[in-house]
C-alpha cells in the first residue's frame, strides 16, 4: 500500500461518489418531470438524496486539497452529507421492504419505475449506496486520527 | 441498439474497467495502455450515440422509454472523458483505478440502457 497517507485511496471515494451523484440525479429529474404524482414522496426522497450525492462528492474533494480554502469545514460537511447517507439508505431502505406504502410505492422492485436509489438498500445501484457511506465513514474517520496523530 | 453491439460494448467496458483498477491497485501509474483503452470505450458509447439516433428512423424502435435512455447514454458518454482529464491531472496510481471505475460505470450503464430499450411488452 502507499505510504503517502490516505489522501490516495480517498480520490477513488470521490469518483465513485461522481458517479453515483451523475446517476442519482439523472433518474430523479426523470421521474419528477415524467410521472411525479405516481409517487411524489418517494420521487422527493430521490431527488434529495442526489442533492446529498453531489454535495458529499465536493465535500469529499474540497476537504482533500492540500492548502485548500476551508478545509475543516468541508470536513464537517463531508462528515454530515455522509453521515445523512447512511442514515437514507438504512431508513428508505428498511421502509421500502416493511411497508412500501408509507413512501407511496406499489412495489419493492429496485428496477420498477418507482423505484428510488435507497429502495431495498440500494439494489438498484449494485448495493453501491449501502457500501459507500461506510466506506465513507471509515475513510474520513481514519484522515482523522493520520492528521491528529 | 443492436444487441451484438451492446454485449461487445459491455464486454470491452468490464474488461478495461478490470485492467485498470488491477493495474491501478498493484501500483501502475495511468499510461498509454490504460488511457488509450479507455479512449475506445469512449468511442464505442460515441459509435452508441450514433446507433441510438439512426435506430429509430430504420424501424428500430425502443419499447421503453426512449428519454430514460438518453439521460443514461448522455451522462455514460461524459464520464471516459472526465476519467482521461483526471488521470492527466493527477498522475498517481490512484488515477489508474479511477480510469477503471469509469469504464466499469459504463458497463454497468450500457447493461441498463439495453434493458430501458428493450422492455418486455405484455
Amino acid at each position: 500500500m502507499s505510504s503517502r497517507g490516505s489522501s490516495g485511496p480517498g480520490r477513488v471515494l470521490v469518483a465513485v461518489y461522481a458517479v453515483l451523484a451523475i446517476g442519482a440525479s439523472g433518474r430523479s429529474v426523470f421521474q419528477i418531470v415524467d410521472r411525479f404524482r405516481e409517487a411524489p414522496v418517494a420521487f422527493t426522497l430521490s431527488a434529495l438524496a442526489a442533492v446529498i450525492y453531489i454535495v458529499a462528492t465536493l465535500a469529499l474533494a474540497l476537504s482533500m486539497r492540500r492548502n485548500g480554502m476551508n478545509q475543516q469545514s468541508w470536513d464537517r460537511v463531508a462528515w454530515v452529507t455522509i453521515g445523512f447517507e447512511l442514515v437514507g439508505v438504512l431508513v428508505v431502505g428498511t421502509l421500502s421492504v416493511v411497508s412500501p406504502g408509507v413512501l407511496g410505492l406499489q412495489s419493492v422492485d429496485p428496477f420498477g419505475r418507482q423505484a428510488t436509489v435507497w429502495s431495498l438498500y440500494g439494489a438498484g445501484y449494485l448495493g453501491i449506496p449501502l457500501v459507500l457511506p461506510i466506506l465513507g465513514l471509515f475513510w474520513l474517520d481514519r484522515r482523522r486520527r493520520e492528521s491528529a496523530a | 441498439m443492436i444487441d451484438g453491439f451492446t454485449i461487445v460494448l459491455v464486454a470491452v467496458a468490464t474488461l478495461v474497467g478490470l485492467l485498470c483498477v488491477v493495474l491501478g491497485l498493484v501500483g501502475r501509474k495511468p499510461a498509454d495502455v490504460t488511457i488509450l483503452a479507455v479512449v475506445l470505450v469512449e468511442a464505442l458509447v460515441v459509435a452508441q450515440v450514433v446507433i441510438a439516433l439512426v435506430a429509430p428512423a430504420v424501424g428500430n424502435q425502443p419499447t421503453g422509454s426512449l428519454g430514460l435512455f438518453w439521460i443514461y447514454l448522455g451522462a455514460a458518454a461524459v464520464i471516459p472523458p472526465a476519467a482521461i482529464i483526471w488521470a492527466l491531472a493527477d498522475r498517481s496510481r490512484w488515477s489508474t483505478v479511477v480510469l477503471g471505475v469509469g469504464a466499469l460505470a459504463i458497463a454497468v450503464m450500457v447493461f441498463r440502457m439495453s434493458e430501458i430499450w428493450n422492455v418486455p411488452l405484455a
